[in-house]
């Protein structure tokens, strides 16, 4: 007690506050998370009717053929991913932060290109790459694109950015004191790396095999478009509720695709107790200095995933400007005329651009306010625990689970917040609880490499926690800031699962027209959108890489000396 | 300064949104017709029917149903205008469907109609499973064109017939429906387990089959006839083949939903929907229609089209429907490895 009172002598206001915002947090996380699937997850232990039934549907469902084939083959593909993602995307992350490799901007750029389209886009171009009468079918030696093999390679581009993303804000932050110190110890370069650089990158290492596995486990849309008949655990979700609209039974598998998120939970928190802070106040941030030996391997490995990354995204540009794949290769531009092919045209557009701007604004500041909270307030009890794990779960949840949540929830005649169904604020709050888990996980991260003793100096120099969070943490977090801004914005522009079930008639986003599209057998057209969003996502990050040097100059000037 | 001038215009705007919504009763229409029926069958129901508005919520068969079953409690949706029957079937038997017989409704053919009084349902067309078969991958590997649903069976075809997964697709519950029908329920299976061998794929997606069928990247994709027209226009080279050993249908159908507020412009919207008027708008998607009296325009269709269809009581399917799946699920679905 006395120690506390030492290090916080104004624990008092300061702790109300933070007491305060963290039940705002708890509150805002149960109503559009925890109570939505609360509502519908109960359906696992009832019948069509509503009356409880117990464990039956479970039992049916393991009496299901195919359960035990596509459990397996969601798990093998989901660590086959994780085990290719993240060691490349570690390397990736590590070249951008910790070398001086030449066009850091330009790779930083191209890392982002699969986030930055509908996942259509990549599965199309794999098919005119390996289809059966794809270019480089050659290249799988006789074996079909539509199974496992599509699945990995489109989930490796697909995940390859949530993971480079997490382990590049890891990597950012290092303290050039522990390196200078090694070097004067002449301890060994694989040394250094084991014994400062891994271990300050733990968490984010435990934190992208998890969003990288989880994600692969939940996603639907790559399964689906290039998966074959290739059974895996989301797809059994999507043939519960939309193939035979049986919700108990999709609540079920529901539950089933927790587990995974309770695993990666308790993974995290192991994580989480192994990592200290690394840049404390007296902190010099890490300049690497050039080293051919390093730099010539790293500009080579980026250099290859950008082409690889780049190509698939130009054969999909390539192919939104052709008039029908296989048979006729001459360009058009009638493709974007998307009038033609969906009533609402380019209309769609805009309004996917209104509902992303609305979910990057309102999800950035909650999220860093609650990871703030999280990482700052009171740190034991139920309330933060709960926090914690309501913040790692919509990772686990797949989109089609989400939006029937939803549905259900909000459409309730009894619920006070059912106003809120069939609006644009709806399709918001919906894509900002989505893809609410790896915003979290960047914010904490960045959060978690500053020492505490900031508050503590600014508690005892009788300096109010909001007037340090706004002058110390906030400026020194503004690049994770802005990261998480766009990639709530970029995720919004192409999310599909979950509001399919949500959108009105005068509320249909871009991604969804894409599906639709593509459903019609407007493949091209269905291109035509995917690079328009692609467009929109692109022009967001260049504008924030360019602003990213200009801010970096001016709010990380003290981590130089 | 700018807010308030923001605020202004978005009060200006819902005044004006507001006055013309009291001259138009706005009606929301959940429907899983094709993109480019919108805008005419809009334009028509809107000329028809004064007084009314149409708001589209478009998607495919499955999505649409799943949403209209998610929002029973308090239902979203007044009219739902091109629907598969058997999703129908399945809100009337939760009691989801406004019971109420068109004006001039009784003119529909017998199978096209609810067989309740006051009726809950109305057909508009139907359509049916059909092979699309694309000419020049049959040239490439020598595929003879299959006029029969058991000439797929041919060695030949093997890995190149791709159809949909019944339990995710509504189109491949209907095709399998369709052969069950023709053959009798164990001829069906011992057909679907020989077919097995040649499929390659079973697709989540109803559309799906057609649209890689076009591509090339199959050279059969089971579907339904529908689906080729704005593949075709595109300059994909298939055919869309109606089997003439018994295709299944389903039906594209119409219903009031139980609830709505719009009660009175639903049932005039509904009675829009059953005149010849709308048959001939059918007509220009479509080849067989509810209507006797209305005309098809779409072209290629053999004239004994109408006989190759099955006999087919959707009641009965619909109610068997869990059974059916659940079999062909412990047949076929667990076989994961595509095979090459």
């Amino acid at each position: 007690m006395a120690e506390l009172a030492l290090v916080r002598p104004r624990a008092g206001r300061d702790q109300r506050i933070m007491q305060g915002a963290l039940l705002l947090a708890a509150g805002f996380l149960a109503l559009f998370l925890l109570l939505p699937l609360a509502w519908l997850l109960v359906r696992a232990f009832q019948d069509a009717e509503g009356a409880f039934v117990g464990l039956a549907n479970f039992a049916a469902y393991v009496t299901t053929p195919a359960l035990a084939a596509s459990a397996w083959n969601s798990l093998w593909v989901a660590a086959l991913t994780t085990l290719l993602v993240v060691p490349l995307a570690f390397c990736f992350a590590y070249a951008l932060t910790r070398s001086r490799i030449p066009g850091k901007p330009f790779f930083r750029a191209v890392m982002l290109l699969p986030v930055l389209a509908p996942s259509l886009l990549p599965a199309l171009a794999l098919i005119y790459l390996f289809g059966n009468q794809g270019m480089l079918r050659g290249w799988l030696l006789g074996h079909s694109i539509y199974g496992p093999i599509g699945i990995v390679l489109a989930q490796v581009f697909y995940c390859f950015p949530h993971a480079a993303l997490i382990l590049s804000v890891a990597l950012a932050g290092a303290d050039g004191r522990l390196y200078e110190a090694a070097a004067a110890l002449k301890v060994g370069r694989w040394r250094m790396f084991t014994t400062i650089t891994l271990p300050s990158a733990t968490y984010g290492l435990v934190s992208a095999a998890v969003v990288v596995f989880t994600l692969v486990v939940t996603d639907f849309g790559i399964a689906k478009v290039i998966g074959g008949q290739f059974p895996v655990l989301a797809t059994e979700v999507y043939k519960q509720v939309v193939g035979q609209q049986n919700f108990n039974m999709g609540a079920v598998v529901g539950i089933v695709l927790l587990l995974p998120a309770v695993g990666g939970f308790l993974l995290e928190r192991w994580a989480q107790g192994r990592q200290a802070g690394v840049l404390s106040g007296r902190s010099v941030l890490y300049a690497p200095a050039a080293r051919l030996a390093r730099d010539v391997p790293l500009l080579l490995l980026c250099l290859a995933v950008a082409v690889a990354l780049l190509s698939l995204v130009g054969i999909a540009v390539w192919g939104s400007a052709i008039r029908f794949w296989p048979y006729n290769l001459t360009l058009t531009w009638a493709n974007y005329d998307f009038g033609r092919f969906d009533s609402a045209g380019w209309d769609a557009l805009l309004l996917s651009v209104r509902m992303a701007g609305l979910t990057a604004l309102f999800g950035t500041a909650i999220v860093f306010l609650v990871a703030y909270v999280l990482e700052r307030g009171v740190a034991s009890g139920p309330l933060p625990a709960l926090v914690r794990f309501a913040a790692s779960m919509p990772l686990a949840v797949p989109g089609l689970v989400l939006g029937l949540a939803y549905i259900l929830f909000f459409n309730e005649p009894l619920n006070p917040l059912g106003f809120l169904y069939g609006t644009l604020a709806i399709l918001v709050l919906n894509s900002l609880v989505h893809f609410y888990t790896v915003c979290h996980l960047t914010a904490v991260t960045a959060i978690r490499q500053l020492d505490p003793e900031f508050e503590s100096a600014s508690a005892s120099l009788k300096v109010p926690v909001w007037l340090t969070f706004w002058r110390v943490t906030l400026p020194i977090c503004l690049p994770a800031i802005l990261e998480i801004l766009v990639y709530l914005f970029v995720n919004a522009m192409t999310t599909v699962s979950a509001v399919i079930f949500l959108y009105g008639p005068d509320t249909k986003p871009a991604s969804i027209a894409v599906v639709h599209m593509d459903e019609a057998g407007q493949s091209s057209a269905a291109a035509a959108m995917a690079c328009t969003i692609l467009a929109v996502n692109l022009g967001l990050k260049l504008l924030h890489l360019a602003m990213g040097s200009a801010i970096e100059r001016w709010t990380q000037g003290w981590r130089r000396r | 300064m700018r807010r308030i001038l923001l605020a202004t215009m978005a009060a200006i705007g819902l005044t004006a949104a507001a006055a013309q919504a009291q001259t138009r009763t706005r009606l929301t229409v959940y429907t899983a017709l094709e993109n480019e029926q919108l805008a005419p069958f809009k334009a028509a129901a809107e000329r028809a029917v004064p007084g009314i508005e149409i708001a589209w919520v478009r998607d495919s068969t499955g999505v649409i149903t799943a949403r209209l079953i998610a929002e029973r409690a308090n239902p979203r949706a007044d009219v739902i205008w091109g629907l598969s029957v058997f999703s129908l079937l399945q809100l009337e038997a939760a009691g989801m469907l406004e019971p109420y017989t068109p004006a001039g409704a009784d003119a529909l053919r017998p199978n096209f109609r609810s067989a309740r009084t006051p009726m809950t349902w109305t057909g508009m067309d139907a359509f049916v499973s059909a092979i699309c078969f694309n000419r020049v991958v049959a040239e490439q590997r020598g595929l003879p064109r299959p006029t029969t649903w058991a000439a797929l069976l041919s060695p030949a075809f093997r890995g190149q017939v791709v159809m949909p997964n019944p339990a995710s697709s509504g189109t491949g519950f209907l095709t399998i429906a369709g052969w069950i029908g023709a053959m009798g329920e164990a001829q069906a299976w011992s057909f679907m387990d020989r077919l097995h061998e040649n499929v390659q794929v079973y697709t989540h997606s109803g559309s799906a089959p057609c649209n890689n069928a076009a591509r090339g990247e199959y050279g059969a994709g089971l579907s339904f006839d529908m689906r080729s027209v704005a593949l075709r226009n595109q300059g994909a080279p298939i055919d869309v083949i109606v089997p003439t050993d018994g295709v299944g249908f389903d039906l594209e159908a119409t219903a009031i939903v139980r609830g709505t507020a719009n009660l009175d412009a639903a049932r005039r919207l509904a009675d829009f929907t059953v005149t010849r008027a709308a048959g001939d708008l059918y007509g220009r998607f479509y080849a067989l229609l509810a209507h006797p009296a209305a005309t098809s325009t779409v072209e290629n269709y053999p004239a004994d089209f109408a006989a190759r269809l099955v006999s087919q009581d959707f009641s009965a399917l619909a109610a068997r429907r869990e059974e059916i799946l659940r079999e062909w699920t412990r047949r076929y679905d667990g076989k994961s490895a595509p095979r090459n």
